[in-house]
């Protein structure tokens, strides 16, 4: 993994980028209980293979954006929901 | 006691010594294999995934402290063949909360008996350990893990930058370096050992009480039956048993993911490098936590340098040149002299990170599945006291004393341990 498609910058170096990490509903604060909202904290799918993930151009843009990545290759291709591109 | 029943059992190879050196070399004979192969059995009463050293210690002391030898360890590869071959081979105990000390302070005391205890030369070398302060704040955590250590009876104090020069002349303590060395804290008892050996030795010393050990031989499914769990699938064929303990590190929540248990667990790669063999010049092992860097000198006269784990979670071996570069002008920060040393060969391992930097161990929601994860970029130096306590909480199924602060549940009950300020690159 070399270059992330940034869907603002187009393919840029990976340097330039943070790893915020795998992207989850956030649950709703009206309902959830302690256990839920500690699950959400902690809990990770740690997923081996493809997974939608969120990065931050902190170096160019600095905007969100989501990548797919399968983790057991570091290969990344865009997303495929155009709903990803444009608002993370 | 556990001597004489560990001799009484031992149907397998004989035992190393001078002597027996001295015979092979002159009979010429081959040495007889280190382990046995068996038979994938329907049965057994413990099962252990993964065959590295956690694996391996806890189905050890198992069958030495506890005489439950109906033991398989299971490995989808080779023994040792993941973390416990791919770390930097430090120890130490100089850690920061008081759980923490007290853990890695009894490994530590098992590593120093180890070699005698499992007949096999571990080659440990108790060469002391530098953590360098290069900031204000780095030197106060550093007092901090000093008294906390004390108070623990751990060897730990902070000196200054001249006994930095001192220990290792070949660093650059001058005002006008980049990072500039402000104090370190120096911990005489930590040192570097002979991993692979490490791994070896368990795995005879089981083997020779009758531990059953299973290479090649992946887990496909866990079965799980009203909470109880039933039995293992693997590559070849099943094994019924009521008590499976997960030590996959990396692998462990994919693991776990089929009990159908959730483990707050995330696998970082963690990059290492070792350079051409010189002569011995490194007396101690040499940690910045700042330039997420660290430096031993092996005994073959290689320098062994580490980092922190990559910049976003993983399950690639690969290298990279980021690493490379980065460390490079990481370890010339420190010590310029070494401009002219050749890399010889990078490589990496599966880090299992926790939120807290501490590890998880000990019973899970599925009755008989318990879990020895978590081990992030510490799981070597806590080996053999990961093996004693875990053999421990299966013989007796009660969490022992020095594991108690480490459970699953501490996180849906928001007891962390907080380990980070000694654990995050400081090895």
């Amino acid at each position: 993994m070399n270059l992330l498609p940034c869907p603002w910058c187009g393919p840029r170096d990976a340097e330039e980028f943070g790893y915020i990490g795998e992207t989850g509903a956030r649950p709703d604060p009206r309902t959830t209980t302690p256990k839920e909202w500690r699950d959400y904290l902690y809990l990770r799918r740690n997923v081996a293979g493809w997974t939608t993930e969120r990065w931050y151009h902190r170096m160019g843009c600095r905007r969100y954006l989501l990548v797919e990545r399968d983790t057991t290759t570091n290969e990344v291709r865009p997303p495929h929901s155009a709903a990803g591109r444009r608002r993370p | 006691m556990a001597d004489a029943r560990r001799f009484a059992r031992r149907p397998g190879p004989a035992r190393y010594s001078a002597l027996a050196l001295l015979r092979h070399g002159v009979v010429g004979h081959p040495w007889s294999p280190a382990w046995r192969t068996h038979e994938l059995k329907r049965k057994y009463q413990v099962v252990i995934v993964g065959g590295g050293i956690h694996g391996l210690a806890t189905a050890y002391y198992l069958a030495r402290n506890h005489g439950i030898t109906d033991v398989a360890v299971l490995d989808k590869g080779y023994l040792g063949g993941g973390g416990s071959g791919r770390n930097t081979a430090i120890l130490r105990s100089n850690y920061l909360t008081p759980e923490g000390v007290r853990f890695y302070d009894r490994s530590l005391e098992l590593y120093r008996g180890l070699a005698a205890d499992l007949n096999f030369n571990v080659m440990f070398s108790r060469k002391g350990h530098l953590t360098l302060a290069h900031s204000d704040t780095s030197l106060r955590t550093m007092r901090w893990r000093a008294e906390v250590n004390k108070v623990s009876g751990v060897d730990s104090d902070v000196i200054g930058p001249e006994d930095v020069k001192r220990l290792v002349p070949q660093m650059d303590i001058t005002d006008g370096a980049r990072y500039p060395i402000l104090g370190a804290l120096y911990h005489p008892p930590g040192g570097i050992i002979r991993h692979d050996a490490v791994v070896w030795g368990y795995a005879r010393a089981a083997d020779s009480l009758g531990v059953h050990l299973h290479q090649d031989t992946e887990v496909t499914g866990i079965d799980v039956s009203a909470g109880r769990l039933t039995g293992v699938r693997t590559t070849r064929g099943d094994i019924a048993a009521p008590i499976v303990v997960n030590a996959t590190a990396g692998w462990a929540t994919l693991v776990a993911d089929m009990a159908g248990v959730r483990l707050p667990v995330q696998t970082f790669p963690l990059q290492a490098a070792v350079t051409e063999p010189v002569k011995p010049f490194l007396r101690t092992v040499v940690v910045s936590g700042t330039l997420h860097v660290y430096v031993s000198q092996t005994a073959r006269g290689e320098l062994v340098f580490g980092a922190s784990v990559d910049p976003f979670a993983s399950y690639s071996t690969r290298g990279s040149l980021e690493f490379t570069e980065g460390l490079a002008s990481h370890v010339l920060a420190l010590m310029p002299s070494l401009a002219k040393l050749r890399l010889l060969r990078q490589w990496s391992g599966l880090c299992d990170m926790t939120p807290d930097f501490a590890p998880i161990m000990g019973p899970t929601d599925v009755d008989g599945f318990l879990v020895d994860v978590g081990w992030g970029t510490y799981g070597f130096k806590a080996g053999p006291v990961a093996g004693e306590t875990m053999a421990e909480c299966i013989a007796t199924g009660r969490m022992p004393q020095l594991i108690s602060s480490f459970g699953l549940d501490r996180f849906a009950q928001g007891r962390l341990v907080g380990e980070k300020g000694a654990a995050a690159v400081g090895h």
